[in-house]
């Protein structure tokens, strides 16, 4: 039997926790906005994924948390590390169009932000979530996915077929593969010619 | 039960979304404008996972793989379209492509 005492000190762990996993996750997001340089955006993102994935394990969804750290913190993110060192991306410069961006984007969405947190706070009324509320396993997650979520799924791996396929079609040099289709062509009547000697 | 309210998982949702917002709107380089749409749809699986907690439906927490799985093909085809316009253009910055054509 737990007592009172007991109690308060895990509400206050997973207080704790929540705004220790939530002031790391919001410097990110705010050091992302303040770099100008693209690579410490990025790093500065793995971060914020990274603490997100504590927030998912407070929550209870523990292979969500393993999945975010797996495939977005580790797969997605090389991705856009790689094309910023294969880009040689240096520090943005400060144009016309981005005054302007700041000046009339920054009040907008400090409006919009205000709002959600006034909602949020004062009117949406919403309940408590107790510490790992829902317990999202492996087994549980896949019983799910493979059974009422089978369709999507599916429907899921054509879209990442056509997406491996559209990458590989814009990334690859339309002047390189010209030029191998020229040499091939080129290169196979004299193979076939020399086949006809012997 | 040791609990806090779910408004402060949704605001933390929020506030990363309006991260996300913002940096789509100020940042002229395009990859940090990429990487911008990522935080904004790591907001949203927060508050599906925060709804998934307190509704207790799974549901909530399969969504999350469908949009990581969106956000990983989105990566992957706009990142290659990056690639592509840097090859014609020679620049990352959003002001200098302003054309389809070249």
């Amino acid at each position: 039997m737990r007592t009172e005492n007991q109690e308060l000190r895990t509400e206050m762990l997973h207080l704790l926790l929540f705004l220790f996993f939530g002031v790391i996750c919001v410097a990110g997001a705010v050091n992302l906005l303040a770099q100008s340089h693209p690579i410490n955006s990025a790093l500065s993102l793995i971060v914020v994924m990274a603490s997100l994935a504590g927030e998912y394990l407070l929550l209870g969804a523990e292979f969500v948390a393993a999945v975010q750290v797996i495939v977005y913190a580790g797969a997605i993110m090389v991705l856009f590390v790689f094309v910023i060192m294969l880009l040689n991306a240096g520090a943005e410069e400060r144009t016309r169009g981005s005054r302007v961006a700041i000046l009339l984007g920054v009040p907008g969405v400090l409006i919009g932000a205000v709002l959600i947190a006034w909602t949020l706070l004062y009117r949406a009324n919403t309940p408590l979530v107790a510490i790992g509320a829902e317990h999202g396993g492996p087994y549980r997650i896949a019983m799910l996915l493979f059974g009422q979520f089978l369709l999507p799924f599916e429907i899921t791996s054509v879209l990442i077929l056509i997406a491996i396929m559209g990458a590989v079609v814009l990334a690859s040099r339309p002047d390189a593969v010209a030029k191998r289709h020229e040499t091939e062509t080129k290169a196979m009547p004299e193979l076939v010619g020399a086949g006809k000697e012997h | 039960m040791e609990t806090i309210p779910l408004s402060y998982y949704l605001l933390l949702s929020g506030f990363l979304f309006v991260c996300g917002v913002l940096g789509f709107l100020i940042k002229r380089n395009i990859i940090t404008i990429f990487m911008s749409i990522e935080l904004m749809l790591n907001g949203v699986n927060l508050s599906f996972v925060a709804f998934a907690a307190q509704l207790h439906q799974l549901s909530g927490q399969v969504f999350v793989f469908f949009v990581m799985v969106v956000a990983a093909a989105e990566a992957a085809v706009g990142l290659a379209i990056i690639i592509a316009v840097y090859r014609t253009r020679e620049t990352l910055n959003v002001d200098q492509m302003n054309l389809l054509k070249l």
